[in-house]
């Protein structure tokens, strides 16, 4: 099998540039402090990510390698670049937000490591190197989530999110074993053709509900949830914004590859699943969110609730060609959107963590008065969040409604609506402790890559709606190339 | 010329650019970010006559229109334009946000950092100025819902004691209003072929009978619980008591003066030319509940012992004209509707400069506390109220006469193939409601004005209306009176635009 290498140049930059950190971290002399190791390890983890994305931004497409595995077609080529910037973003999290006792060198290189992974997800186009790159993604996650080792709920978070990310490898593993004895192949052009052919068999459609379980897990679909917000509460802040956006992105990244493409023939069997997730998500999702004291719970919830609005375009697969790509489109766009908000809202989440110790309400207490900044950009990702226009959020949204209506599942575009309603009440919350108290504490002090993350995710959530097809055009509406 | 295609663009983008410099000054400089607030929305009230100075009155479609694409993905443009309906009002927010942030200049309310405030009035005057240009329905809906937040924070941060009930009740009854008027559109855009967000396209195809009946009456529920909670009707006014009431002075004057109007704006808008066909089939309805605000809003204003509390209340009553103006789907309904939005937005917005003032030298809101004589012991403040209150209660002469008596005349003459003899009445119904608002007003006036004034009070210096006050003032009072005297100054911009998109239907 003949190896194209320069379509692989972006993972491999990215896996290369995790094994430098790595090697030059240990070869700092201990004398160097924590801080400087930091910043070095950091600053090569985004060297790494540019070559990457220059890689990424010269690409030609469609290209593939690996006799068809790997597939770069406008839809990989999209998320990678995705998951490039998202990355970078935590990166700049990170070194703001990081507690003094992570080690530096450990943490960049696995989550490059993460991120190779995260990389090669969109382009995998047979289930072995799917499977690859998902545990690739999910492992050196396990390990974030337990990086501050003093901290017993951060052993709690890593040892939870690892039990439940190996049952839900074991139980996609299971089902991708069903798929490969049925369809004798693991590359999806031919589990794909022959889905299309027999799309009714039982055999079939009970390995599909087991893959399709397992990254129910990944992307934190109810009933397959409760993980997240212990894992995201334990887990560093930084840690837990790479979480709900980069690795839900990997899971749906998954997800799209199989529901529109591999799976696309029997979606008569699956989509109403999907739909009824996808209801049963974002409302339990943002019911309980209601009752949250704790930000970073609260925006778990609140991402397993956006997980449930991103599960909706899933579920409209299989009502037209048309409609398909258009569902297509929105997803890739909300999740961009929705990571902007997240990423921004966790930014400011490390920030208050960093200088209060602790993320409940009350640490937010007038932090507008403190730092207009924060506060303004922390109401602003919130108030996108809820989907409230003239922000991102809303755009996102309204994409996901007219694709709804067009495909004719117009209750699912009223569950979403009433559903957002229901958020407001909690976002709103946390704005109103954040302006209205009388602030207790002085100002703020806020490091430079931490303002920078804020100012960037800000400026997507704010700009949009002067030049909304910036992005807005960007999603390939052309559905997955087959290799 | 670049007036005419930028000028109405410009009135909305000042004062979103102006929100964001405010932003930026140091906290200490509130003088400065007050200046500031007057000299932007002065600019942008600039820019809005300017625009009146480039449009023909004797025309009734659009005009001064501007269209350039906007999200292409799903055809929808920055498309504004005005026309007879609403130039008026698009004139009076950037006039009215113009005076409040001359008022600020003395009667800052506190609670928070005066940029704050001044940013987030120029903020709100964006949202409700895009409004009344947007002839794109996602471009309506974004300033619609761009008014929420600011108002939001201004209600609560700078509000009175349950301030921050008020403000949360106002957000979410609002915004479930507005997810089904978004809805509703969304419905408009799939049926519209080929599909389209367009106000101009879509009344177009509307008025040529382009959407089927039942389809029509669908659209108008969303439609109808959007607007409805904004008037609001009744119902749906229990936000409003509370929103008014705790709002800061200036937050008062714009949601009474301006914020309510977006709703009756938006049925003469769109509701009506759209969906004429589920208009017909509303009207009575509407009637109905409008009559029903107009006593029953006056009713509560006969129980209310909180002045500020009673101008809310009036409001609702006076808004209840305007829709039954509206539900009539006649020419001089319409017309006295709008007629009414512009007289309600000059008369209350100054009721609510007065609630203030009067709070700021008693430092109380009961009229009990209040106690009488204030003119004496206050002649000016007094003699102001007194022009105000008989001006709102509909005195002939003054601005809040023409929208009433109009609307009366609409309900018992309305369009061809509506109810007459209920139309008949509801005119009765709303015939008791004047009498009774003449009761309350001058009940309040007698309580408020009159008799001698009680022994707490007299030893209290109090300062007369003073030079700030009149300033921001004297518009509102001369256009009381202009109005009055001279109705052709609204109807004489209206008629054409009303006649021209009631004659779509037919």
């Amino acid at each position: 099998m003949k190896v194209d290498l320069s379509a692989l140049a972006a993972p491999l930059a990215v896996g290369s540039g995790g094994v430098v950190v790595l090697v030059v971290d240990s070869l700092l002399p201990s004398s160097v402090l924590r801080a400087a190791r930091r910043w070095v390890a950091a600053g090569i983890s985004l060297a790494a990510m540019a070559l990457a994305g220059w890689f990424v931004g010269r690409a030609g497409t469609p290209g593939e390698t690996l006799g068809g595995a790997y597939v770069l077609d406008s839809f990989s080529l999209y998320l990678q670049g995705f998951f490039l910037v998202a990355g970078a973003v935590v990166v700049l999290v990170s070194l703001g937000g990081l507690g003094d006792e992570t080690p530096p060198g450990e943490f960049f290189f696995l989550l490059l490591t993460s991120l190779t992974g995260m990389l090669t997800v969109p382009a995998s186009r047979d289930l072995l190197l799917l499977f690859i790159a998902v545990e690739t993604a999910s492992a050196p996650a396990f390990v974030l989530a337990g990086l501050e080792r003093k901290d017993a709920r951060s052993a709690e978070a890593s040892l939870k999110f690892f039990l439940v990310g190996v049952v839900s490898a074991a139980i996609m593993l299971f089902g991708m074993s069903w798929l490969y004895g049925w369809a004798g192949s693991t590359g999806l052009a031919e589990i794909a053709r022959a889905v299309g052919a027999r799309p009714r068999d039982p055999f079939l459609l009970a390995a599909l509900f087991f893959v399709m379980v397992g990254f129910g897990f990944k992307v934190s679909a109810v009933p397959f949830h409760f993980w997240a917000p212990d894992t995201y509460e334990g887990a560093p802040v930084p840690v837990a914004a790479f979480l709900s956006v980069a690795s839900k992105t990997a899971g749906f990244a998954g997800l799209a590859v199989l529901c529109f493409f591999a799976f696309q023939a029997a979606a008569g069997f699956w989509a109403p699943l999907v739909a009824a997730a996808s209801v049963v998500t974002m409302s339990l999702g943002n019911v309980v969110a209601l009752w949250q004291r704790n930000v970073v719970r609260m925006l778990a919830y609140s991402s397993i609730a956006q997980a449930g609005y991103m599960l909706l375009p899933l579920a409209l697969v299989g009502r037209g060609e048309a409609t398909d790509g258009q569902a297509l489109s929105a997803l890739l766009l909300y999740v961009a959107i929705y990571a902007a908000a997240n990423l921004g809202a966790f930014a400011v989440v490390s920030a208050v963590k960093r200088q209060e110790g602790g993320v409940f309400f009350s640490d937010f207490s007038g932090l507008g008065r403190r730092s207009p900044f924060l506060g303004v950009a922390m109401t602003a990702f919130l108030v996108s969040l809820a989907g409230i226009p003239p922000l991102a959020g809303f755009f996102g949204k309204l994409l996901i409604f007219l694709v709804a209506i067009r495909s004719g599942a117009v209750w699912l575009a009223v569950v979403m609506v009433l559903n957002s309603v229901v958020s407001i009440f909690y976002y709103v919350a946390v704005a109103k402790e954040m302006w209205l108290p009388e602030p207790a504490g002085g100002a703020f002090r806020l490091s430079p890559s931490l303002a920078l993350a804020v100012s960037a995710a800000a400026l997507v959530v704010m700009g949009l709606v002067l030049w909304p097809d910036a992005l807005l055009a960007l999603p390939p509406s052309a559905v997955l190339a087959s290799p | 010329m670049w007036i005419e295609r930028w000028a109405l663009t410009l009135a909305v983008v000042v004062p979103l650019v102006g929100a964001g410099v405010v932003a930026l000054l140091p906290r200490e400089r509130e003088a400065l970010a007050k200046g500031m607030g007057v000299v932007v929305s002065g600019v942008a009230l600039l820019f809005g006559l300017l625009a009146l100075t480039r449009y023909d009155f004797s025309l009734g479609g659009m005009q001064l229109e501007l269209k350039l694409p906007w999200i292409r993905t799903v055809g929808a443009s920055y498309h504004v334009g005005v026309d007879g309906i609403s130039l008026p009002l698009f004139v009076l927010t950037l006039l009215l946000t113009f005076l409040c942030a001359v008022y600020t200049l003395r009667w800052m309310p506190e609670g928070g950092s005066a940029k704050a405030f001044t940013a987030l009035v120029l903020l709100l005057e964006t949202g409700m100025a895009g409004t009344f240009i947007a002839l794109d329905l996602i471009l309506f809906f974004v300033f619609w819902e761009l008014v929420l937040v600011p108002m939001y924070f201004l209600i609560a941060i700078w509000g009175m004691e349950n301030r921050v009930y008020a403000a949360i009740k106002f957000f979410l009854y609002t915004v479930f209003g507005s997810v089904f008027m978004l809805l509703g559109f969304l419905a408009l855009y799939f049926r519209a072929s080929p599909h389209t967000f367009d106000v101009v396209e879509l009344v177009r195809m509307g008025s040529s009978g382009a959407f089927p009946r039942a389809f029509q009456n669908l659209v108008f529920l969303g439609l109808f619980l959007g607007f409805a909670i904004k008037v609001p009707m009744w119902p749906f006014h229990t936000w409003l008591p509370d929103a008014h009431t705790e709002a800061p002075t200036v937050g008062s004057v714009l949601l009474a003066g301006i914020l309510l109007k977006m709703g009756t704006y938006g049925f003469v808008r769109l509701a009506l030319p759209i969906l004429p066909e589920a208009s017909r089939d509303w009207a009575p309805l509407i009637g109905v509940l409008a009559a029903i605000a107009i006593v029953y809003g006056a009713l509560c204003c006969l129980a209310q012992r909180d002045l500020k509390r009673l101008i809310a209340f009036s409001s609702v009553g006076h808004m209840g004209f305007v829709m039954l103006g509206i539900s009539t789907l006649s020419r001089v309904g319409v017309n006295a509707a709008v007629y009414g939005m512009v007289a309600h937005g000059v008369i209350t917005g100054m009721l609510f400069f007065l609630a203030g003032s009067i709070k700021d030298r008693y430092h109380v809101r009961e009229i009990q506390e209040i106690g009488g004589g204030m003119l004496a012991k206050l002649p000016y403040l007094g003699g102001v109220l007194a022009y105000a209150a008989i001006a709102s209660l509909g005195l002939p002469g003054l601005a809040g006469f023409w929208g009433e008596v109009f609307s009366l005349l609409a309900a018992f003459n309305p369009a061809p193939g509506l109810p007459l003899g209920l139309y008949r009445g509801l005119a009765v119904a709303g015939a008791v409601g004047t009498v009774l608002t003449a009761g309350y007003f001058l009940w309040m006036l007698q309580r408020v004005n009159l008799g001698s004034v009680p022994e707490r009070w007299i030893a209290k210096p109090m300062p007369d209306v003073v030079l700030t006050e009149w300033v921001a003032w004297a518009p509102l009072l001369v256009l009381i009176l202009a109005l009055g005297v001279y109705p052709v100054l609204v109807f004489g911009v209206t008629n054409p635009a009303v006649t021209t998109f009631l004659a779509l239907g037919r």
